[in-house]
């Protein structure tokens, strides 16, 4: 192994990556600053709201989507947040895997359209997917930082990387999981491309979308959390610092506090999912 | 058949090689060779080979065929749902194969409609939508679309399920959803894929039935796959019979049945031709009414209504038979105020006994489809045949 030399993969990389910071800051600026303003005011607006409040809306909205039960449960659990004095990390976790969830699906969905459609990009697609998925995912918040800085922003590009795929990836299975003979019925009566999609493809692949969307949401919470290590706020720093001090009780409370936003957020998504399919 | 009338779709040397070398194969064929050589020299599958016909304004014709005879293809190449390899289909002097793909949508929303053999119903979409989808995809307004699938529901049979959803009806009634969407959109052509070929026997008759009724209403043209033998002798006009990807015979049932173009034919309809010992007492039904001549043309009138026919036979207190009247004749002699019936009979019918052969009565249906009378020596009206029964004798004469 002497005489070969080592690839510089890693020189490359690094390479690559100072080049683009240095190049795109303009861009990487405005990404930032709008990012940046997204999380503050729904961070302001959810802070602002009494914790009463929220959680009356939430129970509402459980009510409404699933079942009086899961009403019940989200005001035990969020109760019990509030209790514990972690109602403010809690709103800013909430914060950063909304607008994390939002941009994934912005960019996820066009994406998994346009490889259901064409089958040259659904070859291209897929490896990156597969690389975008296995690499861990610590690895995604080091370039973070020259791009965005540490802080929220950071995490939510961090996030927004690690939690894409499946929205993706169940996206194009649910359009090419459309039954042959509707395409040909569309096809028969003279629907144009997108009268296809937009009448027959979308909206039966819808729960396989919102299964993928959901994948998006529980990724993107598991994310945050580690994005605590870049200087994201939220339970995720809290766990942080609970490690730092040695304090196992903080670390499970915060812990605890994250399992039950999973479970709200999953319910919640999965009902949402149920009362879309006729 | 009335070869002078109109011809819809023309189609000329048809031809569909499924693989990437067509012309090889196309090559191969023109030497002669069949499909199973074909595929084992070049790994090429010849689907349709040199087809060629007509299918005439108002008609409905049957493509016929066993698995694996082309006939999913045949149907699928019109609208171009496959593409074709060599050959033409012209419908209104546009030649299908050959259009761009904006001419080819718009062909497609004006001259076919579509019904499946699995409905290929879209399951997020109500009945109603269901029937609205062509007119949706053609961009016509809102109001209007309302309108025509509303209309088209309720030709089906399926007033009230506007609202439902398709995995609420039956297999029945979603096959009526489908040829709701398929008549709403007033398509120039309507393709019917195995349509009823999914359905249990009862249902599948009574389709056909009403199908048969439409027809008679709407005069649509119409292409109408099956692999079923009596279906194809029930419900068409004319029957294309197709065996692996070549056309037999084509000819009206009663062509096919009586004269077979090769073995293959003959083997098929093997069963079914039981005509040269069945007679016409075997197709006869009771009549289920009649008037006598003394009977006023009022009474008449009543009749007809009660039992939803346009004609009727009038005997005389013997049941002896002394003519036929239509409605027409009926309200023509109210008007000019006779009681009597005799000055308005028509003698415009046939009369057989019941030893007739089955086959000589295809020949007898006259233009207007009047029943033909089955009368004894002494011209007592015994029963009547309609053509539907003869064919359906003969069919079932086929199944023992």
């Amino acid at each position: 192994m002497d005489n070969i030399p080592r690839i510089p993969l890693g020189n490359w990389i690094e390479t690559a990556l100072r080049w683009l910071t240095s190049e795109y800051s303009v861009v990487t600026r405005a990404i930032s600053r709008v990012t940046q303003t997204g999380i503050n005011s729904l961070n302001d607006a959810l802070m602002w709201l009494p914790e009463w409040a929220l959680m009356a809306l939430i129970a509402l909205l459980c009510w409404r989507l699933a079942s009086p039960r899961l009403a019940i449960g989200a005001v035990a659990g969020l109760a019990l947040i509030w209790n514990m004095d972690l109602w403010n990390p809690m709103i800013e976790t909430l914060t950063l895997v909304v607008i994390a969830t939002l941009v994934a699906v912005v960019i996820a969905l066009p994406i998994g359209i346009l490889a259901a459609l064409s089958d040259r990009l659904y070859k291209v697609i897929m490896p990156i997917l597969d690389f975008m998925q296995t690499m861990p995912a610590f690895v995604y918040l080091i370039p973070a930082i020259p791009f965005f800085g540490i802080g929220a922003v950071s995490a939510i590009f961090a996030t927004v990387i690690f939690s894409m795929p499946p929205a993706i990836r169940f996206t194009t299975l649910g359009i090419r999981q459309v039954p042959t003979d509707l395409i040909e019925a569309a096809d028969a009566y003279g629907a144009t491309r997108s009268q296809k999609l937009f009448k027959v493809q979308l909206p039966l692949s819808l729960p396989t979308v919102m299964a993928g969307i959901n994948q998006t949401i529980m990724l993107a919470l598991s994310m945050v959390v580690i994005a605590a290590m870049i200087g994201a706020d939220g339970l995720g720093s809290e766990v942080w610092r609970a490690i730092q001090r040695l304090r196992p009780g903080d670390g499970f409370e915060a812990g605890i506090a994250v399992v039950i936003l999973a479970m709200l957020l999953d319910r919640l998504t999965q009902a949402l999912r149920k009362s879309k399919r006729q | 058949m009335d070869e002078t009338r109109p011809v819809k779709i023309k189609v000329r040397n048809l031809s569909k090689v499924f693989g990437k070398q067509p012309k090889k194969a196309l090559e191969l064929r023109d030497q002669g060779l069949k499909r199973p050589e074909i595929l084992e020299q070049t790994g090429q599958t010849l689907g349709l080979s040199n087809i060629s016909f007509d299918v005439y304004e108002g008609e409905l014709l049957v493509i016929m065929g066993l698995s694996g005879s082309g006939k999913s293809t045949l149907i699928r190449c019109l609208n171009r749902l496959i593409d074709s390899t060599e050959g033409e289909i012209v419908i209104d002097d546009e030649n299908i194969p050959s259009l761009g793909e904006k001419k080819l949508l718009e062909c497609r929303r004006r001259h076919f409609s579509m019904v499946f053999q699995n409905f290929a119903l879209f399951p997020h979409r109500t009945v109603q939508q269901n029937a609205e989808f062509g007119l949706e995809i053609r961009g016509i307004d809102k109001a209007k679309r309302k309108e025509l699938g509303y209309n088209s529901l309720q030709q089906v049979g399926l007033g009230g399920w506007e609202d439902a959803y398709p995995n609420q009806l039956s297999g029945g009634m979603q096959q009526r959803v489908g040829l709701a969407r398929a008549l709403a959109n007033d398509a120039s052509v309507l393709l019917m894929d195995e349509a009823f070929s999914a359905l249990d026997p009862l249902i599948r008759k009574e389709m056909q039935q009403e199908l048969l009724q439409l027809q008679t209403r709407m005069q649509k043209t119409t292409v109408f796959i099956t692999h079923d033998l009596d279906e194809a002798l029930s419900i068409g006009d004319r029957i294309v019979l197709l065996k692996d990807g070549e056309v037999v015979q084509i000819g009206t049932p009663e062509e096919i049945l009586t004269q077979p173009a090769d073995d293959y034919v003959r083997r098929f309809i093997e069963g079914v031709d039981r005509s040269r010992i069945l007679t016409a007492e075997s197709a006869m039904r009771p009549v289920r009414t009649s008037i006598r001549d003394t009977d006023g043309p009022r009474t008449a009138l009543r009749r007809m209504r009660d039992y939803s026919i346009d004609s009727v036979y009038v005997t005389d207190r013997d049941r002896r038979l002394k003519g036929l009247l239509e409605a027409d004749a009926a309200s023509q002699a109210i008007e000019a105020g006779d009681e009597t019936l005799n000055a308005y009979l028509t003698q415009d019918f046939r009369q057989v006994t019941p030893e007739e052969p089955l086959q000589h009565l295809f020949a007898m249906f006259s233009e207007k489809g009047f029943p033909i009378a089955v009368v004894d020596e002494e011209k007592r009206l015994l029963g009547v045949v309609v053509k539907g029964a003869v064919l359906d004798e003969l069919a079932r004469a086929g199944d023992q």
